[in-house]
């Protein structure tokens, strides 16, 4: 009884279940819950490819972020489901769709299996030059210290991709407060909640912050944690969403990506190339990069997932 | 001494093992919603604790102990609130079909 | 002791998965939740019990998880309830 095998077993069966249902289901919300299930064991399966940054940040994103963002879409096209569901595609298109996909996924599974082993990695290189960057976590380590170029344009295509969310608010309401007024029921179970969770969320949320640096973690996942603490006290109705006109929202979504610049940018004179950390100043460096990231990437995804301006701003 | 934390380990962590699957039993073969409600929340809050019960001789650091307690605490208030909510909308949405 | 950690969490993931057919059969919006909130602490009881096997740090995947699904969770009884009526979940009710 090979105990690994069995567990993996199962998680896959698992996981193909789940997928399988989540397509075939004909009710969105139902296939929105599945689509949460599947995120959720999809971490499982991080977890037993020790991956566990992987798995943090796809029980913060997947399980969480993108189902309410999933659901709240689902609500929206209530109204519009009687009229897409007459015009199902063809069978010919369905056929079409089946071949694309089967194919897709025969083609990744020849790739993945055919790798040499062991398979080509620069894990080794990096492991090997770690010790520079004062860090202990190889993925942190990549990510800000060898690879920080990637990173900052990632924060940056973030940033983009709010503005576009805010350009589908119709001109008049452009500047205004995203999602609508959430009634606040003050001794209600959820104000209880909001109360309760927010302040553990933000304790774990820099916790997972800080030990980042040398074990799984990192910004990314703090800053999911940060977001949704924050649309759970805006959800209950303890706080409004701020108009996206305001100048602190603006400052704090921005904020990563300017301090990320200029840090690169002083690399240029002071250690010789864009990016590069003097000697020594790497880990306080990339800390200080990884704070100011954090607090933009809770800032925008909480925005994302609240969508356009739906009110005024003097509402 | 270790054998018997090795012992309650055992003990604890089957016990929690045994009320997930009976909450989970609770969950498909009881008649309705609110009791299927019932079923799950208690056998998990308290398959999860008895879980972590069993998990704390087995930690390495305080930190690590307080860790497992705190996810506890956690999942068991999720889970009252949860299934309150989830009760109002069945109650909402009368009997089931 | 690790192979009886590993069966126990064999035994909490088929626990998990029998809740797969509730899913799958659940007739009413409660119950879809009800399957996700079990799949959410079985997952949280597996990550636990890797984390005593494998690698310590796999608790602070689980603490995320706790988190992100008392989040989903309400977000999802929230509007889920809206699915169901024409209204919208924010028009002044219970909660």
């Amino acid at each position: 009884m090979n105990m690994p095998l069995l567990v993996d077993g199962s998680l896959v069966v698992l996981i193909l279940a789940v997928a399988i249902w989540t397509i075939a289901v004909r009710d969105s919300f139902a296939a929105v819950v599945g689509y949460a299930i599947y995120g959720l064991m999809l971490a499982l399966a991080w977890v037993r490819l020790a991956a566990i940054d992987a798995a943090l940040t796809e029980a913060a994103i997947g399980g969480g972020l993108t189902g309410v963002l999933l659901i709240r879409a689902a609500v929206r096209l209530r109204p519009t489901e009687s009229v897409v569901a007459v015009e199902t595609p063809g069978r010919f298109v369905k056929a079409l769709a089946a071949v694309l996909a089967g194919t897709v996924s025969a083609a990744l599974a020849v790739v993945v299996l055919s790798f040499p082993v062991p398979a080509p990695t620069l894990a080794p290189q990096v492991a090997g030059h770690i010790a520079s960057t004062g860090l202990g976590n190889a993925v942190t380590a990549v990510l800000l210290a060898f690879r920080a170029t990637d990173t900052l344009l990632e924060a940056v295509v973030l940033v983009f991709a709010l503005i576009a969310v805010w350009s589908l608010a119709p001109d008049r309401l452009w500047g205004g407060r995203p999602g609508p007024r959430y009634h606040l029921e003050a001794n209600g179970m959820l104000a209880y909640l909001a109360r309760l969770l927010p302040p553990l969320g933000i304790i774990v949320a820099i916790y997972v912050f800080w030990v980042g640096a040398d074990l799984p973690g990192g910004k990314f996942q703090a800053g999911t944690l940060l977001a949704a603490m924050w649309l759970l006290a805006i959800m209950a109705g303890l706080t409004d969403a701020p108009p996206v006109s305001r100048g602190w929202l603006r400052v704090a979504l921005v904020t990563g990506s300017v301090v990320f610049l200029a840090i690169g940018f002083a690399g240029v004179p002071l250690a010789g190339a864009f990016l590069a950390y003097p000697a020594g100043y790497g880990k306080p460096l990339i800390l200080v990069i990884e704070a100011a990231s954090m607090l933009s990437i809770a800032v925008t995804l909480a925005l994302l997932v609240l969508g356009p301006p739906e009110r005024s701003a003097q509402q | 001494m270790s054998l018997l934390l090795d012992l309650w380990t055992i003990v604890a962590v089957s016990a929690g093992v045994f009320f997930f699957l009976a909450g989970t039993v609770g969950l498909l073969r009881f008649p309705d919603t609110l009791t299927r409600l019932h079923a799950l929340t208690k056998a998990d809050n308290l398959g999860l604790g008895l879980v972590v019960l069993g998990l704390l001789p087995r930690v390495s650091s305080p930190l690590a102990g307080l860790k497992l307690v705190c996810v506890w605490l956690l999942v068991m208030l999720a889970g009252a609130i949860g299934s309150q909510l989830i009760a109002r909308v069945a109650r909402r949405s009368g009997p089931p079909a | 002791m690790p192979e009886f950690l590993a069966v126990a969490t064999l035994l909490v993931l088929l626990a998990t998965a029998l809740g797969l057919i509730r899913l799958l059969r659940g007739p009413g919006d409660a119950e879809r939740m009800m399957a996700a909130q079990l799949f959410g602490t079985g997952g949280v009881a597996a990550l636990l019990l890797g984390a005593t096997i494998v690698d310590p740090s796999i608790a602070d995947a689980a603490l995320t998880l706790a988190l992100l699904a008392a989040f989903a969770s309400v977000a999802f009884v929230k509007y889920g309830g809206a699915l169901g009526r024409s209204s919208t979940p924010e028009s002044g009710e219970d909660e």
